[in-house]
């Protein structure tokens, strides 16, 4: 067993010279202070980015510490480990005993969520390497329909759910295997995900950021974040004239307009939509639960135990001519299929609680920002909506009181905002 | 703009709503903080890294190929107790070689990464340069084939990035990538009949 799979078929030899066996090398682990770097990087970065961003308030400098993340934590970590996908690990270490989370994944998990509950989402601002790819490829941003955006802003929950159920599970870490951009900090990857990597770039062109608002799952926990959080970024620094400049400074439709005028009249359909959709909340979690417990035999599908057991079944009842790369590393290996079925059963009968779960958790997302669509807030003046901002800072330079204030303040410490730098 | 967190906000709620919102802060720092605590240092358990269990392997060749490193983290290693010293050793020579001539042409290692060196009548030493070695597998393939199998890919973990998840693990064929405790972070056979690493 074990490593002699090979009969010994040449007994070693008895050297008579007095030959002394080399031993097998065996380098260690990159050394677990050089991981701490990494924690300790993605710390200072932060730090600096909510500074720049809540303080500083110039996008020059988010500029500058942005290109610095990209190459560090993109092209020379070769974007790993990642903040992104960290919660895959979280996901799998709660569900699983057997694995323990590495300090550094925790650490990249949870200190942009931390940083967000207090500054808002200054991760993506300038230290995710996703968000720099897509922020240094902006040339003209398209306003996104607000509808567009309100519908297809469901779609990282449901990739989030999607995502910790793959993981949890223990099948496949699938937001490390779709990102988008990974193929390019590494220069190496499959044609799959060229395409996609390439499709989001060049869409990333016209629309601002389309990873981060319609599919990072990472971005939809720090959303649920950061309307917490106890410093915002504040487009004026004293009062709002309404200019509705800074709303098309942003190219995220992160800044939302005054609304006093139609709120009275919307406010009463409002509510009886919002009554409708509470009645109606336990009703709906439980179709979703129902679709979610009947798709688990398409959910299972992904799974490579799984996916290699249904091929062995059909190879052995003759419904499949040849065999899969796979199924014939399988046959080498010489275990019995019924033991490959066996435990394609039990991750199966896992798979039927997970897309249950998976199901509600769908339900839950698509009721509650129903519900939020439907709840209005008075707005007197353009209004940064934390949840979406990333911090960019683009509109810092936009606003003309902005602008005043710091011509007023003249000779203090203030670096930014020169004709140069303005918002695109 | 020093006095810029003073300036009073245009939207700035009664304090009742802003105690609630210090409290949820509080409570989210203390579930993260205390979750995150309990999983990292839940069990006595190790870090984990991957490792290539050589009982699996199948030598598809994508390892030297898939790995986020070019080159691959994966190299070639010689487990030099389990060797058979052979003179004719089919990790390092092709099969059918010429007129059983000893020319670099006859051998396997498409980067002449295998060292071949005399140690005395008839045996050989074989030894991988981790430098040219790109973790294809070929050499590996012939030695268990025909040999003792000395001859085993692993992850090297001076190398390897140790990713979220391995790149090569998701299109290993074989599922021969596991995790195992950082502290024996190879799967090697380095005793004569069962080493610590000879799987449990």
């Amino acid at each position: 067993m074990g490593v002699a799979l090979a009969a010994e078929n040449f007994p070693p030899p008895e050297f008579t010279t007095g030959y002394q066996f080399p031993k097998a090398t065996e380098p260690g682990p990159r050394d677990a202070s050089l991981s701490l770097v990494d924690a300790a990087v993605l710390l200072t970065a932060l730090s600096l980015a909510a500074y720049f961003a809540l303080r500083r308030r110039s996008r020059r400098e988010l500029a500058i510490l942005s290109v610095f993340c990209l190459l560090y934590l993109g092209f020379y970590r070769h974007g790993c480990v990642c903040a992104v996908g960290s919660f895959q690990n979280v996901a799998l270490a709660v569900a699983d005993p057997g694995y323990v989370l590495p300090v550094v994944v925790g650490a990249f998990f949870v200190l942009p969520l931390l940083f967000a509950l207090f500054f808002g989402r200054v991760f993506c601002s300038a230290v995710c390497p996703l968000g720099q790819a897509q922020e240094v490829v902006l040339l003209r941003a398209v306003k996104v329909p607000r509808w567009v955006d309100q519908a297809l802003g469901v779609l990282p929950f449901l990739y989030l759910g999607v995502a910790v159920l793959y993981a949890a599970l223990g099948s496949a870490f699938v937001v490390c295997r779709y990102d988008p951009f990974v193929l390019f900090f590494r220069l190496g990857g499959n044609l799959e995900m060229l395409i996609f990597g390439v499709a989001v770039l060049l869409l990333a062109t016209v629309v601002g950021r389309p990873y981060c608002r319609f599919l990072c799952p990472y971005g939809a926990l720090l959303r649920l974040i950061a309307p917490f959080a106890r410093w915002r970024v504040r487009t004026t620094p004293t009062e709002c004239v309404n200019c509705h400049l800074c709303a098309d400074a942003c190219p995220y439709g992160a800044i939302q307009p005054p609304n006093v005028t139609d709120a009275r009249i919307g406010r009463l359909e409002g509510r009886s939509r919002l009554a409708w959709l509470v009645a109606a909340f336990p009703l709906i979690l439980a179709a979703g639960g129902f679709l979610g417990w009947q798709s688990a035999p398409v959910l299972a599908k992904l799974d490579p135990t799984i996916s290699l057991a249904n091929r062995v079944w059909l190879e052995e009842h003759g419904r499949v001519k040849g065999k899969t790369e796979a199924s014939e590393a399988f046959a080498t290996q010489g275990t019995p299929s019924a033991d490959l079925y066996r435990e394609a059963a039990k991750i199966r009968k896992r798979f039927d609680g997970g897309s249950l779960l998976l199901g509600v958790w769908v339900g839950l997302v698509i009721v509650l920002r129903m519900i939020s669509l439907s709840v209005r807030r008075r707005r007197e003046a353009y209004q940064v909506d934390p949840g979406a901002c990333v911090a960019c800072g683009r509109c810092f330079s936009a606003c003309p009181v902005g602008r005043s204030v710091i011509a007023e303040a003249e000779g203090a410490s203030i670096s930014a905002l020169t004709p140069g730098e303005e918002g695109r | 703009m020093s006095e810029d967190g003073k300036l009073k906000r245009p939207e700035q709620r009664i304090s009742r709503r802003q105690i609630l919102a210090e409290c949820l802060r509080g409570a989210g720092v203390l579930v993260m903080g205390g979750a995150l605590g309990s999983l990292v240092t839940r069990g006595h358990a190790d870090n984990t890294v991957w490792q290539i269990d050589p009982s699996k392997c199948v030598q598809c060749g994508k390892c030297a190929t898939d790995c986020v490193l070019n080159p691959s983290a994966v190299k070639c290693v010689h487990q030099y107790r389990v060797c058979g010293y052979c003179e004719l050793c089919f990790g390092y020579f092709v099969d059918q070689r010429a007129n059983d001539e000893e020319r670099a042409e006859n051998q396997r290692c498409p980067t002449n990464a295998i060292r071949r060196t005399f140690v005395e009548d008839p045996y050989f030493q074989y030894d991988i340069d981790e430098l040219k070695c790109i973790g294809c597998g070929i050499c590996v393939k012939g030695c268990k084939t025909f040999g003792n199998g000395s001859l085993v890919l692993q992850v090297r973990h001076d190398r390897c990035l140790n990713c979220n998840e391995c790149n090569i693990a998701q299109n290993c064929p074989a599922n021969a990538f596991v995790r195992v405790p950082a502290q024996t972070p190879y799967l090697l056979r380095t005793e004569q009949e069962e080493g610590p690493g000879a799987k449990q």
